[in-house]
């Protein structure tokens, strides 16, 4: 499996974190795996609602050091 | 009855409301809605080219979202275009009162509109006003 590609939304706030990922996707393939770091709270449950809605796969949210990592795969 | 397109009329000079009203526009446009947006008035001076002044604050709010790293108003404007096909459109009154003229717009605008014409266009959908 390829590696992640690191979406780094850190010390960006709502909706930064989000639009970064849009910017990411653009150039990603279908079924390829991304993963945003976001330092804001807000995005770690808005990111995922985005996802579903848009319909991509959601795949996780980890937290470490005060970094959520929210991994995902692009379905579209 | 509900409707995909939301329409954000634009009004205030204010970052407080432009924060919110380019939030609200860009969210909307990459989740997949159909989004509308009428600057005019105060709103509409910071999309003229060559403008940089920064939007007064109303409250402890506007002095916080300076000093965070918040993504500004017009680059979230922008991105509502560029990522979810907002259309922006500037209001003809308030170019013919500051008297510019399209060029002397930022690109990401669409052509110079009229009330009456933005009216009929955000029939069908939600208004949001700023």
């Amino acid at each position: 499996m390829a590696e992640r590609k690191i979406v780094d939304g850190r010390g960006s706030f709502c909706p930064g974190p989000l639009m970064e990922l849009i910017v990411a996707l653009k150039s990603s393939q279908i079924g390829d795996e991304l993963e945003v770091l976001s330092t804001d709270k807000g995005s770690v449950n808005d990111i995922p609602e985005w996802l579903n809605k848009v319909g991509h796969a959601y795949i996780s949210t980890t937290e470490a050091e005060g970094v959520w990592h929210i991994a995902l795969r692009k379905s579209k | 009855m509900s409707t995909n397109k939301i329409c954000v009329v634009v009004v205030s000079g204010t970052l407080e409301r432009l924060q919110m009203a380019a939030m609200v526009a860009s969210v909307a446009a990459v989740s997949g809605q159909d989004v509308l947006v009428f600057l005019s008035m105060n709103a509409l001076t910071y999309f003229v080219k060559g403008n940089t002044t920064k939007a007064p604050h109303e409250g402890e709010m506007g002095v916080l979202i300076a000093s965070h790293k918040v993504p500004e108003f017009k680059t979230l404007f922008e991105q509502a275009v560029e990522l979810g096909d907002a259309k922006i459109f500037p209001c003809s009154m308030a170019m013919d009162i500051l008297g510019v003229e399209q060029d002397g717009l930022e690109k990401y605008l669409e052509k110079a509109t009229g009330l009456t014409k933005f009216l009929h266009d955000a029939t069908d959908g939600q208004i949001w006003t700023f």
